[in-house]
């Protein structure tokens, strides 16, 4: 006779509530994390995204994401002669705000070259950008559907090419365009100004400026090696992706990953507190029932079976919930959230633990108990 | 000689003392009280708030230590000295000996029938026989009718009767009853006692019972007066009739 589950189904309502508020709980706590590890790797995606290995910016600074960076056009073409550089390609990125269904979108716009390193990974609706102009890939979390015509700058593009999870650190989607396009939208000033710096002699400067250069390597290359020959250009920086990418997660996005990474630490002690006091509560309510069950022969395996089983179903069922619950809303978060199987499985062993402990803590006392106070009134 | 009295006792309590604290803070509960309880036998502890007589019942129950003297139970030596002889108290209790509470004490989450099969699968009885015999019981003591209640849809005489046949499902040939009736009207405290009655002479079981209630002082067969630790005096029933 399973005692545990006896009680559970004879308090269902009341056990399936508690399931249900723990589950809550579990599921913001893995909402929590999923957010965490979307803040990641929504940071290294875009970084990513070019599959290069090496990155040449502006001397003295970490561009092109942590700090601005601007080089020269031409560079592209002194790069991918460098001994060990396959192929490299230029890239501009560059946020901008748009008006589009009635209301604001912010984009994340990269601009590049077509058939070199740069451009959208993967295309899941449409095509690829065929002509030089006015033609653009859109993120699906822009809300962008192909065919879409949206004003940005002073000309109208038209969304060729949908591609999925390609966001900026700060989550805007992104759009990739041609490399002209996005130079004449960065670089290109309204003509009222143009006027005026025509009017004062320092027109006509060229716009063939981009943020960074990436460059793709030979399988036997160094990237270190390549990185080291293009230091030696006192205009420009190199950076490898690895750096890049430590960059980005302790730099760029460290601070806002330590806030919720305390925030969700600090969620979790919570859960188990709560967890803890839910079946030390589910115990202490059952010494009249423990103490009786002790008096008519009880061994103690007996009682600790029903308080651990009870507190493990608490927690897996909880657990389920909670899972269930984040795996089918989590595409209804405003910026991803990135469920890896590793991390839930960590939060299904503390949950585990948690409850075991709690349990230890309801066993205690229904040790204690003595099976003389089952007698009298 | 009463016949019960012609068997062995089923519980003798030799010379049995119970103190707590000690120096000025001594409480003696218990001064050398011996007590023979035979088959057959429903006998009475009496006594006001403090005699004695629940410390009395929780050392024949084997769940408070005594601080000196001897006990068999159903011919065991188990105590001797005021020191247990047997390790598994929790085992004894099981093989030999029934509880009886003031407020029936079912396990609420567990039907009537459930409520005393689940003694049997404590003992090591396999669920069928447990459950098998559990019915038996209740059709016994005349819940039959009631073996899928819970505890909770059940009429206070109900719920004693299925605590009765909990109390008899290993066949203890003790039982130790605390108030059994306190809880029940005078009717329903009389079909109890007659069920108690009933228990002991079938079953040459030896049933003591704390209690207050003196609607029922004329169903024991003996009453064994208790004050201040002290066992006063034994009253036999049939004093009683002829007072």
């Amino acid at each position: 006779m399973n005692l545990a589950y006896r009680d559970i189904r004879h308090n269902l309502f009341r056990f399936v509530l508690t399931c249900l508020g723990l589950g809550l709980l579990l599921g913001v706590v893995l909402a929590m994390i999923g957010i965490y590890k979307g803040l990641v790797v929504d940071a290294l995606t875009i970084a990513r995204s070019p599959d290069v290995n090496v990155w040449v910016v502006e001397a003295n600074t970490r561009g092109p994401f942590a700090e601005a960076s601007r080089i020269p056009g031409d560079t592209r073409e002194a790069i991918a002669r460098i001994a060990g550089v396959s192929s490299a390609g230029s890239i501009t990125y560059q946020t901008v705000e748009a008006e589009h269904g009635g209301g604001k979108l912010r984009l994340y716009v990269i601009g590049s070259e077509p058939g070199r390193p740069g451009g959208p990974p993967e295309i899941v609706d449409g095509r690829h950008i065929g002509r030089s102009h006015y033609e653009l890939v859109a993120d699906r979390s822009s809300g962008l559907s192909l065919g879409a015509r949206i004003r940005l700058g002073r000309n109208m593009f038209e969304v060729v090419g949908l591609t999925r999870h390609q966001v900026a650190s700060g989550g805007d989607p992104a759009v990739f365009m041609t490399l002209p396009d996005a130079q004449k939208l960065q670089f290109e000033l309204a003509p009222p100004a143009a006027r005026v710096q025509m009017a004062r002699g320092v027109g006509g400067a060229s716009r063939d400026t981009v943020n960074a250069v990436v460059a793709r390597l030979q399988p036997d290359a160094s990237a270190d090696a390549v990185a080291a020959a293009i230091h030696r250009w006192k205009h420009l920086a190199a950076i490898t992706q690895e750096a890049q990418e430590l960059i980005l997660t302790r730099s760029l996005v460290d601070r806002a990953r330590r806030q919720i990474g305390l925030f969700t630490t600090l969620l979790l002690i919570v859960s188990a507190v709560i967890i803890a006091l839910i079946i030390y509560t589910m115990t202490m309510e059952k010494l009249k029932q423990i103490a009786t069950l002790k008096l008519i022969g009880a061994a103690d395996r007996t009682i600790i079976a029903m308080i651990v089983q009870q507190a493990l179903a608490l927690g897996f069922i909880g657990f389920a919930i909670g899972a269930a619950l984040i795996v089918n809303i989590k595409d209804y978060f405003p910026r991803r959230v990135v469920l890896e199987v590793d991390n839930v499985m960590v939060l299904g062993l503390i949950v585990f633990a948690v409850c075991l402990i709690a349990s230890g803590l309801g066993v205690r006392a229904a040790l204690k108990v003595d099976p003389a106070t089952a007698l009298g009134g | 000689m009463d016949s019960a009295q012609s068997f062995p006792p089923l519980v003798r309590v030799e010379r049995v003392s119970k103190h707590f604290g000690e120096g000025e803070a001594r409480v003696d509960a218990l001064r050398d009280v011996s007590i023979d309880v035979h088959p057959g036998e429903v006998v009475a502890l009496l006594g006001p708030s403090g005699s004695g007589k629940t410390t009395l019942l929780n050392v024949i129950g084997c769940i408070l230590d005594p601080s000196d003297g001897a006990m068999e139970l159903d011919g065991e030596l188990v105590l001797e000295h005021g020191r247990w002889l047997r390790s598994d108290l929790r085992q004894l209790r099981l093989d030999k000996i029934g509880f009886i509470f003031q407020f029936h004490n079912l396990i609420p989450f567990l039907d009537a029938t459930d409520n005393v099969a689940l003694v049997l699968q404590l003992a090591g009885t396999d669920a069928q026989a447990a459950r098998a015999r559990a019915l038996e019981l209740l059709e016994y003591l005349e819940v039959g009718h009631r073996r899928n209640a819970m505890p909770a849809k059940l009429s206070g005489g109900e719920a004693q009767r299925v605590a009765i046949a909990r109390a008899l499902a290993n066949r203890p040939r003790i039982i130790l009853a605390d108030e059994p009736t306190a809880a029940l009207d005078s009717k329903r405290a009389g079909i109890v006692m007659d069920l108690l009655r009933k228990v002991a002479v079938e079953q040459q079981a030896a049933i003591i019972a704390v209690t207050h209630d003196e609607k029922i002082f004329d169903r024991f067969d003996r009453i064994f007066h208790l004050r201040d630790g002290w066992l006063l005096s034994e009253e036999s029933a049939s004093r009683r009739v002829g007072a």
